[in-house]
């Protein structure tokens, strides 16, 4: 019972402190993992590959991992519920109080800046991921001064192609994005994506 | 009760098939929230992500507990927030419990590479949607370039970069306000 009460509290004030994405997490996931011992670092790279990988917000898949390999189902179940809850709570006081002052232009003016600033981070965020699929970032690392006649072998076509693919698929039909995920995972394993 | 159960019910489908982090969320709560459902509007979802960065939590939560909130209250939020966790609970416990080597799976990588790419593309197609309305003008397209410009090139925390660019639009819209 008390490693389970341990496991909650150390989630929620993790889910409290850790502000942004879900690698936010990942200072305090080592944290645990040295002053309790309940995993190793090896453990957490382990655990962000399968977050990864995996559908469902990495933080939530994070957590729960820790929590299933600690205590089991239990674990597993109260670990990410821990890790939401200061979410709720702080979210929800957010909500009122923007529900409050929403006629105020001093929120609007300060609502216009935050939202070109969240497009911001969303493209930044995406041009991250699109580094690691169209480029092979390990040539990137090792190609130097030679990058220039190695060109062609930087980029990844495999997945530039299913990517264009996937873009005139959208703009033609405009289906749910689920049955794009679905289709695009088919390909890379019929084509063997790296 | 039964919107409660569609909050629940449409939020774990965003959660189990949002691969990588809270941005890649994106493209399916503008499916399902925005043009399915009317929950929000695109102006609402850009200022949820925009709090949502800066606010304790991880994003996704963060986001789906607004959504759920401005439905229904708090037990919509509640309802929301569960539904996002729900397919990762169930997921990652499979995996942790049965299958030991999981990333080393080939089909595993092969199937994940494919899905990366297809996630970039929507989320791209997402942005391009969202922002048409959140970059009006020259102002709010400048901001825009100068957060993406940072966030890519230097460390800096996307907090800061969130209260400066509230900052500068209380700024920028008052400077507009004494001109009229």
């Amino acid at each position: 019972m008390s490693v389970l009460l341990e496991l909650a509290v150390r989630f929620f004030l993790c889910g409290l402190f850790a502000i942004g994405g879900g690698l936010a997490t990942l200072p305090f996931l080592y944290d645990i993992a040295q002053e309790t011992g309940w995993y190793t670092a090896q453990d957490v790279s382990n655990m962000i590959a399968i977050s990864e990988s995996t559908p469902g917000p990495m933080g939530v898949n994070m957590a729960t991992y820790v929590g299933y390999h600690v205590e089991g189902l239990v674990g597993a179940i109260v670990t990410p519920l821990a890790l939401v809850l200061p979410s709720v709570i702080v979210i929800v006081a957010v909500s009122r109080i923007l529900d409050q002052f929403k006629t105020s232009r001093l929120v609007q003016h300060a609502l216009y800046g935050l939202r070109a600033a969240s497009a911001a981070l969303i493209a930044a965020a995406g041009l991250g991921v699109a580094k690691i699929a169209f480029l092979h970032t390990d040539l990137l690392a090792q190609a130097g001064s030679a990058l220039g006649e190695n060109l062609p072998a930087l980029f990844n076509w495999k997945s530039i192609c299913l990517a264009v693919v996937v873009y005139l698929g959208i703009v033609k039909w405009n289906f749910h994005p689920i049955l794009y995920i679905v289709f695009s995972a088919a390909v890379g394993i019929l084509f063997q994506f790296q | 009760m039964r919107e409660l159960w569609d909050l629940f019910v449409v939020f774990a489908r965003i959660g189990g098939f949002t691969f990588g982090g809270g941005y890649a969320m994106l493209p399916m709560l503008e499916k399902e929230v925005v043009n399915g459902r009317h929950w929000a509007d695109e102006e609402e979802l850009m200022d949820y992500y925009a709090i949502g960065q800066c606010t304790p939590g991880i994003i996704a939560i963060n986001t789906a507990t607004f959504i759920g909130y401005k439905i229904r209250g708090i037990p919509g939020a509640i309802a929301a927030t569960l539904g996002v966790i729900a397919p990762s609970l169930v997921i990652i416990t499979i995996i942790a419990a049965f299958i030991t080597n999981f990333m080393e799976l080939q089909l595993v990588k092969s199937a994940f590479a494919g899905v990366r790419a297809c996630v970039c593309v929507l989320v791209f197609t997402a942005v391009v949607k969202l922002t048409k309305k959140a970059l009006a003008d020259r102002a709010a397209i400048a901001l825009f370039l100068i957060v993406l410009a940072l966030s890519l090139f230097t460390g800096v925390s996307p907090v800061i970069l969130v209260v400066a660019a509230g900052a500068a639009g209380i700024f920028l819209k008052r400077k507009e306000g004494e001109k009229k």
